[in-house]
């Protein structure tokens, strides 16, 4: 793990954490004053029901709302204690270091290869082709798969299964060295089988990056994550340990939610 | 409670909640019968006691396979998750007070206690308090109350201390009248079951509480059994 360009973690300060935040889509207002920590030892899971805030909220994480016009966000983001919403902050830079998976996957029309070679390339990860090879490698198994592609690395990305698709696009994060994934539910265009190799994946990658994971499926954020945070209303609810928010909540509203109460 | 959006959900918890609420009222007139049996030898009592267990044991049967459905099919959370499991460990404590009421109505069916008054004058005491046990768990099952099995659970000291009165009152009948060793002894098992209904009956107030609150149950204090470690 030469080329590893993630930079010593700092054990006495979160991974992100997010102070205060308020996000608005022109009048109205789709997250009401959501402070969080996410750490790397942890997955997170952000659960709710439709329109909620919770994917509002991941896309907040690495500025996704920037790119939608009327979007405005208020609060402080720290990433490493750096506030990602600062002038400094490189967005191309901080969407490399928080990468991003969404929910129907999304490979480039392009060969399996060049969809993992795409994010060192164009930000300078790799000085030569055989360091390339080694960063495809390296990224499709820590993927989970590699031995499913090795002798296909010229096919395009879209010929693939649905399940390999997304972890192609989860190899693709992965191959620039980030800090943090964000998954916006993974898992619900896929089967069974799929979405297992997938969670199965998220368990392996637990460590190695903060990832927090948006999810319709609550039987999956129960076993996938360390601590899970429910939203309501634009609002952050219940934050906690997963194994005590599925048994036992604090607040009525999660209770509901989860024991499938809610309106 | 609010409703499940799935009502079909709604429906299963609620047969649960119900089969529990019969199996534990076959088990609190189990016992009574079969004291009731043995204070007035009546043997008709007695075959129908041992009969009515084969009943209890039947519903044990059905709530499990219904909450093992349960669990795989509506994967239950929260408070949902934890009555779930209450039931589960319930019914087996349930099943058990129902084996102690049989084997009360067994030794009824062998032993006449005319004679006996001494020894026995207090059994129907404490039969009665063990009694009121089950039934308060079974009513703070049914509302989902933490007070009420929390009172339960205190009250379970004064079957101990029953029972400790009892063995210290059968061992000295025995030492005085050894002609009525047999069915000293078959009062003594009688006492000793009654105690473990208490305690039964104790350890569903426990499951109650938890399911109710998430919590468990602060410690309680031991019982005192300083007079049979002293008489062993």
């Amino acid at each position: 793990m030469a080329s590893t360009a993630q930079p010593v973690p700092n054990p006495d300060i979160p991974k992100m954490s997010a102070r205060g935040v308020n996000v608005f889509y022109g009048d109205k207002q789709a997250i009401k004053d959501v402070s969080i920590d996410v750490d790397m030892e942890n997955v997170t899971a952000f659960i709710g029901p439709s329109g909620c805030g919770k994917s509002t909220f991941l896309r907040t994480l690495n500025r996704m709302n920037d790119t939608v016009a009327s979007a405005r966000v208020e609060g402080q983001i720290m990433l490493e204690g750096e506030d990602i919403y600062s002038n400094a902050m490189d967005v191309v830079q901080l969407r490399a270091r928080v990468g991003m998976v969404f929910q129907k996957p999304n490979p480039f029309p392009k060969s399996i290869y060049d969809n993992i070679a795409y994010g060192p390339r164009i930000h300078g990860l790799a000085d030569s082709k055989a360091d390339l090879d080694i960063t495809v490698e390296r990224s499709l198994r820590r993927a989970g798969l590699w031995e499913e592609v090795k002798d296909r690395l010229k096919e395009s990305g879209t010929a693939l299964s649905g399940g390999q698709q997304q972890r192609l696009c989860i190899g693709r994060a992965i191959a620039v060295e980030p800090e943090v994934i964000l998954m916006d539910e993974p898992c619900s265009a896929l089967d069974p089988i799929a979405t297992a190799k997938i969670e199965e994946l998220i368990h392996e990658l637990r460590g190695r990056y903060a990832i927090v994971i948006v999810t319709h499926n609550m039987q999956q954020a129960a076993r996938v994550s360390q601590r899970t945070a429910f939203f309501h209303l634009g609002t952050l609810v219940e934050y906690g340990v997963t194994s005590e928010i599925f048994t036992n909540p604090r607040e009525e509203r999660t209770k509901d939610y989860i024991t499938g109460r809610y309106g | 409670m609010t409703d499940h959006t799935v009502k079909a959900f709604d429906n299963e918890i609620d047969r649960l909640r119900g089969m529990v609420a019969e199996m534990g009222g076959r088990a609190e007139a189990g016992l009574e019968e079969a004291m009731q049996a043995l204070m007035r030898h009546d043997l008709a009592l007695a075959d129908h006691v041992i009969a009515n267990d084969k009943k209890i044991d039947a519903i044990e049967a059905e709530v499990e396979k219904l909450v093992v459905e349960v669990i795989a099919l509506r994967a239950p959370m929260a408070n949902d998750l934890r009555e779930i499991i209450a039931v589960l460990k319930i019914i087996g404590l349930v099943e058990r007070i129902g084996d102690y009421a049989k084997n009360i109505a067994k030794r009824a069916r062998i032993i006449n206690t005319h004679g006996l008054m001494e020894p026995i004058s207090i059994l129907p005491s404490m039969a009665q308090i063990a009694g009121e046990m089950v039934h308060d768990a079974l009513n703070a099952f049914s509302a989902r109350d933490a007070a009420l099995a929390e009172a339960v659970v205190r009250r379970d000291s004064v079957v101990d201390n029953f029972f400790n009165s009892i063995f210290r009152t059968l061992l000295t009948h025995m030492v005085e009248n050894p002609k009525t060793i047999t069915e000293c002894a078959h009062l003594l098992f009688i006492a000793k079951n009654i105690e473990r209904i208490g305690d039964h009956a104790t350890n569903m107030a426990e499951m109650i509480y938890y399911a109710a609150t998430g919590m468990h149950m602060p410690e309680r204090e031991r019982g005192d059994d300083s007079a049979i470690m002293a008489g062993a």
